[in-house]
């Protein structure tokens, strides 16, 4: 395996008497797409919060890219080009899908102490801004406010912020969520045209679309890594088959964020 | 499709002719005339009222810029009348007379004192925030009621109007009165440029999803931070006003119902939009005028007025001009 972009040294995070995440110790390859599975309650999100920096571990390291990041802040985070998309919406409501897509470009072009040109005529913003947008699909939505899109286009406009800060490593945290089949099959396609251009780090319920996009699978029950490896092994694991896949006809995979 | 899109918050107006501009332009057009009207009826009290008017409006859209826009709620915003008062009336009474190095002072102050309730208060969200600002306006307060030297809690007199040399002599009223009025178009035309810059959109993101702001990569506090400072400032030039206007400084400037009076300015008038702090100001300043002379109880009528702009008036007055052009 190349040298990896993202390591984590038994990561570790309790809340309260739970232990969200439990020594977790990961490796992610540069350029591929990694999928996190686990059933609910399994801490796939305090991963993502982890890696992102909106959780601070109590035990263990996170490098990125050679660098310690551990004690980073968000922010920071991102600047180094790890970026995120929310697994419950999270957008400027009030401001139109190229807005919101801008100042994601525009927290990566220097500082924003600038007080006076009007940023929404400035084309080093707009441009890239609308390229990302036109790149999910949004291009014909840009002008119109986030409280005016549908779901499923507020899913892909969380995808379009996260690359418009141009990220190394992206983080999605279940892209799918709350998403009728044929957005579902619609947000598969836009990330596949992803892979191999950035490392992507997935999470997700929706198991057809991660067997069609992973490369390599982790799988986390109550905070601790049970397996980990190539899709066919892990749909041949018997543990992982016990402990989530065998769950999951169920069908009451999106009952925790309707 | 061009990328040269132009949305924005305030709504695009399709024509520059809609109720909302007509509205403000009439009410500008009004204020412009008034020292002509007052001139012509040889009324001044109304020239004084007003002149109390634009200078409250400058707070108001300061205060505006934070909260409205910023989503920042101080409830100590009077402390900055109090500290630009201040600084002119103690300045004037030590001999230096002159608005040169009063209102710098005035403004320098203000922006110092921003600079440290922000640096604490912006740590903290919400209700905590509202009480931080609130304690250190309270603190000012009692500052300002211990300085016996400056007339303690009965104030303190200020006998010469800062000085501005020969062609600025505050002592004409209608020159005063139009030293304001500039002042207040200039702070909006700032307000209207900075809200609109990568610093304002960055305050505004801030506003809507702190969140996610840091997430996509900005270190929010410093921008709120610089955002609290600028109105702290722009505010402490509206004390400096204050003071000369009244010719009278005291602790009652800055008390914390006077932070009160610039909220409910601004939530009346419509938060987050440019003009709204004008209207909001001559509104809540005639209406307390004109209830105070109906009634002693007068507030017993104002209270309920603005509780119902509350409920049922979520864009301010601006925002109901706004509702009743669409339909």
């Amino acid at each position: 395996m190349a040298r990896s972009i993202l390591q984590t040294e038994s990561l570790t995070r309790r809340f309260g008497g739970v232990v969200a995440a439990d020594a977790i110790t990961l490796e992610i390859a540069p350029d591929e797409v990694h999928a996190v599975i686990g059933p609910n309650g399994a801490g796939k999100t305090t991963l993502i919060g982890l890696l992102s920096g909106e959780v601070v571990p109590q035990r263990g390291s996170i490098r990125f890219d050679g660098a310690d990041i551990t004690r980073l802040p968000v922010y920071r985070r991102s600047q180094l080009g790890l970026a995120r998309s929310f697994q419950i919406t999270s957008l400027f409501r009030e401001l139109t899908a190229l807005d919101n897509v801008a100042l994601a470009v525009q927290a990566h072009r220097g500082h924003s102490f600038r007080f006076w040109r009007d940023a929404r005529r400035e084309d080093e913003l707009r441009k890239p801004a609308f390229e990302a947008l036109a790149r999910i699909g949004l291009a014909e939505r840009a002008g119109v406010r986030v409280d005016k899109l549908s779901h499923g286009e507020c899913r892909q406009l969380e995808i379009a912020m996260a690359l418009a800060t141009e990220p190394r490593l992206l983080l999605l945290d279940e892209p799918m969520a709350g998403m009728a089949p044929d957005e579902s099959a619609r947000m598969v396609q836009i990330l596949r045209r992803l892979k191999g251009s950035m490392t992507i780090l997935l999470i997700e319920h929706d198991m057809d679309a991660v067997f069609a996009l992973a490369d390599r699978l982790t799988v986390l029950v109550y905070g601790r890594i049970i397996a980990g490896g190539p899709p066919e092994a892990i749909r041949a694991d018997p543990a992982v088959r016990q402990a989530y896949l065998g769950e999951k006809d169920g069908g009451d995979r999106r009952d925790r964020h309707g | 499709m061009s990328v040269a899109f132009d949305p924005s918050l305030e709504a695009a107006p399709g024509s520059l002719l809609n109720a909302r501009n007509m509205i403000v332009a009439a009410l500008l057009a009004v204020l412009a005339l008034l020292p002509l009207y007052s001139l012509v009826t040889g009324d001044t009290f109304v020239l004084t009222l007003f002149t109390r008017v634009l200078i409250l409006a400058i707070g108001a859209v300061s205060l505006n810029l934070i909260m409205g826009y910023g989503g920042m709620v101080s409830f100590g915003h009077a402390a900055y009348l109090g500290i630009g008062g201040y600084a002119v009336g103690i300045l004037a009474k030590e001999g230096i007379g002159s608005g040169l190095v009063q209102w710098p002072v005035a403004i320098a102050a203000s922006a110092l004192y921003a600079l440290a309730v922000g640096a604490l208060s912006l740590r903290t969200r919400g209700v905590y925030f509202i009480m931080i600002t609130l304690a250190f306006a309270q603190m000012i307060y009692y500052v300002a009621i211990g300085l016996d030297r400056y007339g303690g809690d009965d104030g303190l007199t200020i006998y010469k109007r800062s000085e501005l040399g020969d062609l600025l002599d505050l002592n004409n009223k209608t020159l005063f009165y139009y030293l304001c009025f500039a002042i207040l178009l200039g702070s909006i035309y700032l307000v209207s440029r900075l809200v609109n810059s990568r610093f304002g959109l960055v305050i505004r993101g801030a506003r809507s999803n702190e969140r996610r702001m840091r997430a996509i990569g900005f270190p929010t506090f410093r921008y709120k931070l610089m955002c609290f400072v600028i109105a702290g400032a722009l505010c402490g030039l509206a004390g400096a006003l204050l003071a000369n206007h009244t010719n009278f400084i005291s602790p009652a400037m800055m008390h914390w119902t006077r932070s009160g009076d610039l909220i409910v300015m601004v939530v009346l008038g419509g938060l987050g939009s440019l003009f709204g702090p004008v209207i909001g100001a001559v509104t809540f300043l005639l209406l307390e005028e004109g209830l105070s002379r109906l009634t002693e109880y007068s507030n017993l009528i104002l209270g309920p007025i603005l509780l119902l702009v509350a409920i049922y008036l979520h864009g301010g007055i601006e925002g109901l001009i706004e509702g009743r052009r669409r339909g």
